[in-house]
This record gives structure tokens, sequence and C-alpha cells, in this order.
């Protein structure tokens, strides 16, 4: 079976396969170009007079429950990513299949992170097939130097719900860590000894997996309430010892940057969406956990209270900045999908007003209306733009996978979608003829932001005429460019093989990119 | 063991610098090692760089190591150029083409409002400083250098004068205290420096030699351009002849080193500041007598943006007309604060009508209600005017 075959060009001038690891896909066909007909995934029909009277579905071991679960050769495992860079389960897992002496497994992550390096031995050794899901770091290295069995499959948050519940990407064993859980599987993320916050990637697994484990350090007496999972979904429960590390969740990006140049950044930021008119009473926002993003939250709140302003709602990844906008009464309400910090987790836990959200209702393209999309502004990070305003998420410059996708593609549904970036990061300009790969169509991103000055994409003739006498810095994308360019010198294009080793899907399911093989 | 030969740094924490080590051979040719994060996108042009700088240097035989974090051209030739004139005698200097934004020259009474201090060998504090949009920055080579590395910075200083673009800031440099000061001109002053400060300033015997040794230079490379001097007061010797140096020539602003001055004295800096009160009015008095802007110190907590806007709203009311920062955040509250307020701007619109209101019925003499205005106090409404304008005040 070839990795990837049959290379059509796209609707976005890109080369790629319409054969993944075997598979059909679809070629992307443009912007809100494509609609499904068919029909979704229907999950496997469970019985409850299988399951325990006493609702007991406590299994000693992970090795037991995944057995019990019919781990078989080439199978697709989920895990989530709430505890990031402190998971414990996912390795867990692949070294039980490896004992086993399991093979070719479809990892299906919704996330992975430095912590997950062990899994490059699985891969090794033929555990581990490919992976379908985020990709970063160690893993994301290694696969983009070809060394993986399967082609990697990129696919946004919302996209993974999506092709979960399209039926295209089947789950057969899915494994959800949560903080805490009774014996019937109710469970959630903000009791227990080690709470991570909300759950909400774990919706699609559970509802369409065949088999679901719940897995805790943490058991506490029916029922376990507030349930995020509730064990009705729930095929077995395991006790371990740990089964991650809160205090990995943050991974440095959860202070508000030092860097005069990224304050300028989001100082920029703040003040286009004012100069914009975005920022008014009522206002939906989302900004994430980078140090810039949080730059750009504390610059609006200042804002806010200058003016007297207040949100409806912001969007987490939620920090302790959010919870002071809601305590201070900025903002009515926090959405929240991932949370970071205990301050975040308290607040979740105890205010009905920071709702935790699943991936389906904030970002999922199939969402009859999602969150992201009802946003007025979203400020994100990028690795890489071009004069055409498409943007790169995922790739360096010089071809590597090293970032996740998160919601990155997601959140260019919104009203005003800014992306926050420095115009060069070690002489290397961020502004390129042509992004390395593309992640996000330049038609949805709106305005880029950088310490030399902001471009507004020319399709906004709207935000061009609001902010044209706010006497922030407006350049002409091409000019900025040529002054990065002065500074920085024009770099080489890295050489990049012909051979696949990822694709690049877009929210609808489409094949936006593929990511080649990066030369020694 | 043969020699080797370093300069600039390197190191985890380090950015867009570099180190470059030089080992001076018999036979054998260039042999040029690059340790860059940039190599993919740059290596060949970096290489090529070194190159063409070793062969100007009459370089022929060596092993050259450069460890990169990312640096620029400018910076990676003066690091070349540090290392190698270690391990040669030569005179020579290798110039990169000096960008055009980098050739204007200043005016005396430009406003001076914030100055922002750049560690003269630390490049990549230096990269993005003018965005930052300070009336100057100053690239130093004094107290924020290691008497190591004296000579590597004024190198660098001097590639950066001509190829890093300061966005319309103007560029000036603290060069050591003298003698050794006057060492570090020529590499200063041929490179459209705007204006060059004088540390731990005690006599306009000083000024006179700095005078010399520039007037000197502009002779040798044919220079027109003026230069100005901002000596900076930081001794109790200084306070008391800060008169005779704010008059000497090319003097355009008088500054006050509070750190140095307070240990003269054999006190402490204190948040209320009584113990500089008086040598901070004797600055500002003296440069008034002297018609030059006098510039107050330094404000040093980074994280305290309340105290320094407090601070500054002292400075202004005490006569100063601007002061140094060391940090780009603290740029806005200075201008901001510096700027006249509400009040100021109300009287000097008032008495700008009434002198207009004169001179359009030809009256001699302009009064506001039962005052007369006599013609400096219109131009001060006139400055007062400009300086709200240029604060955003207007």
């Amino acid at each position: 079976m070839k990795k990837a075959d049959k290379f059509v060009i796209n609707a976005a001038g890109r080369m790629v396969p319409t054969i993944v690891n075997g598979k059909k896909v679809i070629p992307f066909k443009g912007v809100n170009k494509y609609r499904p007909t068919h029909k979704g995934a229907a999950p496997r029909v469970p019985t409850c007079i299988d399951y325990p009277k006493d609702g007991n579905k406590i299994i000693k071991t992970l090795k037991e429950a995944l057995i019990k679960s019919g781990l078989k050769d080439g199978m697709t495992i989920s895990t989530h990513h709430h505890y990031r860079d402190g998971d414990y389960v996912a390795n867990m897992v692949f070294d039980i299949a490896a004992e086993l002496g399991i093979k070719n497994l479809i990892w299906v992550p919704s996330a992975a992170f430095p912590c997950h390096k062990p899994i490059i031995k699985h891969i090794e050794s033929g555990v581990v097939h490919h992976i379908e899901g985020s990709l970063n770091g160690p893993l994301g290295n290694f696969c983009s130097h070809g060394k993986m069995t399967g082609l990697g499959y990129l696919r946004s948050h919302g996209g993974r719900y999506r092709a979960v519940a399209d039926g295209e990407l089947h789950i057969d064993i899915a494994v959800m860590a949560a903080s805490a859980s009774d014996m019937t599987g109710n469970s959630n993320g903000v009791m227990g000894k080690h709470p991570f916050g909300p759950m909400a990637f774990t919706k699609a697994d559970v509802k369409y997996a065949d088999r679901t484990i719940v897995v805790t350090d943490s058991l506490v007496d029916f029922p376990c309430y507030p349930w995020e999972i509730m064990g009705n979904d729930v095929d077995f429960v395991v006790i371990l010892d740990e089964i991650g590390n809160p205090e990995k969740i943050v991974s440095g990006t959860t202070r508000i940057t030092k860097s005069p140049d990224r304050l300028l950044i989001a100082e920029y930021c703040a003040k286009f969406v004012e100069a914009a008119g975005i920022l008014k009473n009522g206002m939906n926002f989302q900004a994430g956990a980078g140090g810039t993003s949080l730059a750009f939250v504390h610059f609006i709140k200042e804002m806010m209270k200058e003016k007297g302003i207040k949100a409806k709602s912001v969007v987490g990844g939620s920090t302790k900045f959010l919870v002071d906008m809601m305590k201070e009464g900025l903002t009515e309400f926090i959405f929240d999908g991932q949370t970071f910090g205990l301050e975040a987790i308290a607040s979740l836990r105890d205010n009905p007003n920071h709702i935790p959200v699943g991936i389906f209702e904030i970002y999922d393209f199939h969402a009859k209306g999602n969150i992201a999309r009802m946003s007025d502004v979203i400020v994100l990070g990028s690795t890489e733009v071009d004069v055409n305003f498409n943007a790169n998420c995922v790739s360096h410059s010089d071809g590597r996978m090293l970032h996740g996708i998160g919601g990155f593609q997601n959140c260019m549904l919104a009203k005003c979608t800014i992306l926050a970036v420095p115009s060069f990061r070690d002489r290397i300009p961020v502004i390129k003829d042509e992004v390395t790969t593309l992640v996000a169509p330049g038609e949805l991103v709106d305005v880029i932001v950088t310490e030399r000055g902001i471009c507004i994409n020319p399709l906004r003739k709207d935000l061009i005429e609001a902010t044209k006498n706010s006497g922030l810095p407006i350049r002409d994308i091409h000019d900025l460019k040529k002054e990065i360019d002065s500074i920085c010198g024009i770099p080489n294009k890295p050489k990049l093989s012909d051979e696949a080793v990822a694709v690049v899907e877009w929210i609808d399911g489409t094949i936006l990119d593929t990511i080649r093989k990066v030369e020694k | 063991m043969a020699k080797i030969f370093e300069a600039g740094n390197y190191g985890k924490a380090i950015r867009s610098d570099c180190k470059v080590s030089i080992e001076l051979t018999k036979s054998g040719g260039l042999k040029i090692e690059l340790d860059s994060k940039v190599k993919v996108y740059f290596g060949d042009h970096i290489i090529s760089l070194v190159k063409r700088e070793l062969e100007f240097f009459g370089i022929k035989n060596a092993k050259i190591l450069i460890e990169d974090r990312g640096s620029l051209d400018y910076v990676i030739a003066a690091r070349i150029e540090a290392a190698v004139k270690q391990a040669v005698d030569t005179d020579k200097e290798y110039l990169l083409p000096a960008i055009p934004e980098n050739t204007n020259h200043t005016n005396k009474d430009r406003y001076r409002r914030s100055r922002l201090y750049l560690p003269g060998n630390t490049p990549k504090l230096a990269l993005n400083a003018g965005i930052h949009k300070p009336d100057g920055i100053i690239l130093d080579l004094e107290d924020s250098v290691a008497p190591v590395k004296k000579k590597e910075a004024t190198i660098l200083v001097r590639n950066a004068l001509r190829s890093v673009n300061f966005y319309g800031a103007e560029r000036m440099v603290r060069i050591n205290q003298l003698p050794m000061g006057l060492d570090d001109l020529d590499y200063i002053v041929p490179h459209n420096v705007n204006l060059i400060l004088v540390p731990k300033c005690e006599s306009a015997e000083q000024i006179k030699a700095v005078n010399h040794k520039i007037a000197e230079i502009k002779k040798e490379k044919k220079i027109k351009y003026e230069i100005w001097l901002m000596p900076i007061i930081e001794s109790a010797l200084g306070v008391i002849n800060s008169y005779q140096i704010a008059c000497a020539e090319n003097v355009v602003a008088l500054a006050i080193g509070l750190e140095d001055y307070t240990a003269d004295l054999g006190t402490q800096r204190t948040k209320e500041g009584t113990e500089t009160f008086f040598a901070r009015s004797q600055v500002v008095n003296s440069a008034h007598a002297a018609k030059i802007q006098p510039i107050d110190s330094v404000f040093s907590d980074i994280n305290d943006m309340e105290a320094l806007k407090q601070n500054v709203l002292v400075s202004k009311s005490l006569g100063f007309a601007g002061m140094g920062c060391i940090h780009p955040r603290q740029i806005p509250i200075i201008h901001e604060n510096y700027a006249p307020n509400e009040k100021e701007i109300d009287k000097a619109q008032k008495i700008i009508k009434a002198y207009n209101e004169a001179k359009e019925k030809g009256l001699g003499v302009v009064s506001l209600g039962s005052k007369m205005i006599d013609a400096p106090v219109v131009k001060r409404a006139q400055q007062t005017l400009e300086l709200a304008k240029i604060g955003g005040k207007l």
C-alpha cells in the first residue's frame, strides 16, 4: 500500500494525493465549495444487559481492559490531550500494545506533545502504523523525515470531530483520561487529585467509538457529578496510580509576554480591534493562551475598563486572565474547551457562567452554527504567512512539522481573524511569497499584525475603510515584505523531497495541502 | 598550539549574534565552518560574506568557526573584524554599505523627550529599537559593555550606525569615560552619528577635548555634518561645573546620572529624591541658562509604570525636557507625561489666538486679558502646542 497516491492539483493550487493510507480522499474545492450529502457515522448499538447490574465496570488493569475491548492488529485507538505535555495515558496504551505483540495500530490523539516521544519507538517497531492528529515537537520532526510507516494526517480540532461524526474516521477503542470517575464511568476533569478542566476533546470519541475505557487516578462515589462523560457511554473503568501531570498543562505559554516587540504587536491588535469598531458591548471574542494572545487580552481589558464596555462571551483556552475578566464583570460568559491553570479550573467548577463546551459546538464545520464563527474577533499566532494572506501554523520554513494544527483552521470562520506575528524570527522572514505549508486559505485571514505594521486583506474593504484614519501603521503587505527582506536578506528556499509525509485536511474534510519529506 | 582569536557571543539565550573563532594557519586556504540555525536559508550567503571579508583583510590561510544564532550581516561582519584585529595588526575597516535611512542629521533643538539605552554589544536589542519610536536611541559603549568586550563593541556599534534602521530616532552613542572615550570617536564620528553622550563629565575642558578630537576626524574624513554633544553630569564636581559644561561648543543637552551622583555623595537614591533635588535643580538651571535641554536620569523599575509616570511628572515640574529609558515600554509613558497638560494647552492656545488677532489688527502690543504678552511667551506657547501635537494630545 502506498502512503499517498494519485496526486492532483487542488483548488488552492497545491499538489495533493487522492489516496491516503489506502483510502480515497477528496481534494480541496475552494472555501465553502464542498458540502457532503451523506448521512453520518452510526455508533455501535450496545445493550444494557451486557453490563454489570450494579454498574461497577472497574477492571483491574488497563491491559485487561484493552484485551476485553478486543484490541487487535490494525485498530484505531484514540486519546485526548487535556493534560497536554503532562499526559501519561497514550504512552501506557502503546506500551501495553507492544507487550501484547499488536501491530499496525493507528493512533488518533486530539493532539500529540513532546511527552509522547516514546511513541516513536512503537512506530519503528511496527506497533503504530501512523498518527492522525495534531503533531508537534519530536513526533512532528520524526514524521517530517519520512520515518512514519503510514502518512500523517493533520486535522484541525473541529475537523477531527467532523471526521469521526462523518464516518471517515472510525475509532475502535477510546482511552479517555478523567481526573475523577465513579465505578460506572461517570466522570469529569474538574474533581479528583489532578484536575485538568473541561473534556471538550472526548466528545466524538465517547459517542462514536466501539469501546470506551475511562482511566482515572481518583475513584469517587457514584454518582460522579457533574459528568462530562456519562457512564452510559463507558465500557470499562480503570483506576491507575497516575494518569497525568497537570503542572505540565501550562508548558510555559500562559504568561503575558515580556518582549517589548510582542507587547507592541498585541497592543496594535487591540488598537485595531477598537479602530475597526469591533470593541463594543456584547462582543464575543477568542484569544488563546500564548504570550502574545494573553497580552492582547490585557490591552483589550484595559480598553474595556476605560470605555465601560462589557463582552458577552470570551472563548478559552481559559486562563487566570479570562477568569479575572469575568470576576471584574468585563465578560458575562466564558466558553471553555481547554483550561490552563488552577484558577481557571476552580472557576469552571464553581461558576455557572464558565461553561464547558465540546469541540462540536465551538469548531465543527457541520455544527448548525458554531461558536468560532459567531466570534467577532479571534487573535492567533502563526509560523508563516504569505503576500496572499495564506497562513501556515504547522511547519517551519524548512518544512519541518513542529507545531500542532490545533483549532487554527476552525478560527478562520470568525468575523475578523487576526494573525499576530513577528515579521521575522532569527533573521528568517515570516512574510513569504508563498507559505511552505498551506493551513488556512488567504481569503479567510483578515488581518496580519506585526511589530512593523498592520496588513489588512484587500478583500476586507470594510476593515480598510473603518481603520483608514486610525493613525495605526496600516501597510501594504508587499511593502512590508520588502522592508523585512531588506533587513534579513532573501532566504534560500529549503529543498524538500517529492515524497509526501503528511496531508493537511481542510475543515470540510477535503485535502488542502501535502507536507513533504525534509532532506537531511 | 596555535592561538585562537575569538569575538562575539554564542549560547542558548543569545539571539541575533554570533561567535567567530579564527586560527591562522600556514597553508591550506580558508577552512570555514558554519554552525547556524539559519544555515538552510542563509548558509551560502554567510560563507560568501566571510570569504570576502577575510580576503579584504588579506587573510589567505585560516580555520574559521562561525557559531551563529540568527545574526544579520552587519553583526557577522563586525565579529569577524573584531577577531581578525586580534590576530593581525591592521587599521583597515570592513564597511558594509550604509543604508540611506541613516544618513540624516538632526537639529540642535529637536525634541529629546526619550532616549532609549541599548547595550552596545547586544545586537538583538538594537534591531527593533526604532519601532518603539523613542526620540533617540543610545548605542552604549560605557557601563553596559564588559571591559574585555570594549573593542568588539565599538566595531559592532559602528556597523549598527551604518546598517540598522532606527526609524527616525536620533542616533546617539555613549562613549566611554575619558580619556578612553576619545578613542571610541574614531569608530563613531565618520558614520553619521547624530549625538555623542559624554559620561561622568566634570569640566568644560573634557568637552573641549571631545570637540577637538571630533574636529580632527571630521577634517581628515572631510565630514561636514554637525555632531551634537550631551554631557552627563554624574558627580558633585560635575554639578558645580555644570554651567560651564553646558556652555561648551556643540552641547545641545545636559543630562544627569543619579546612580553615580548619589554614590559620589555617599548616600542612597530614594523614591522621594530629596537627596538629588539640588543636583537636578542645578542641572536644570545650568541648562536653561545656556539655552540647552536639561535631561533627567533613567527610571530603573521597568515594571512600575505608575511610579514612572509620577517620576516624569515631577521631572517635568522641575523643568526637565526629557529623560533616559531602559525599556521600550517606558517610551509612551514618558512622551505622554512630558507633554503639556490640558491647562497648559488651553493657556498656550489662548496666547497664540491673542497673538494672531493682534497681528491681524496690526497691533504692536499683544495682551491676554489684562496681561501683556511678549515674544518669548509666544514662542513658548508655540513650543507647548508642538509638544502637545507630537505627544498625541492635539
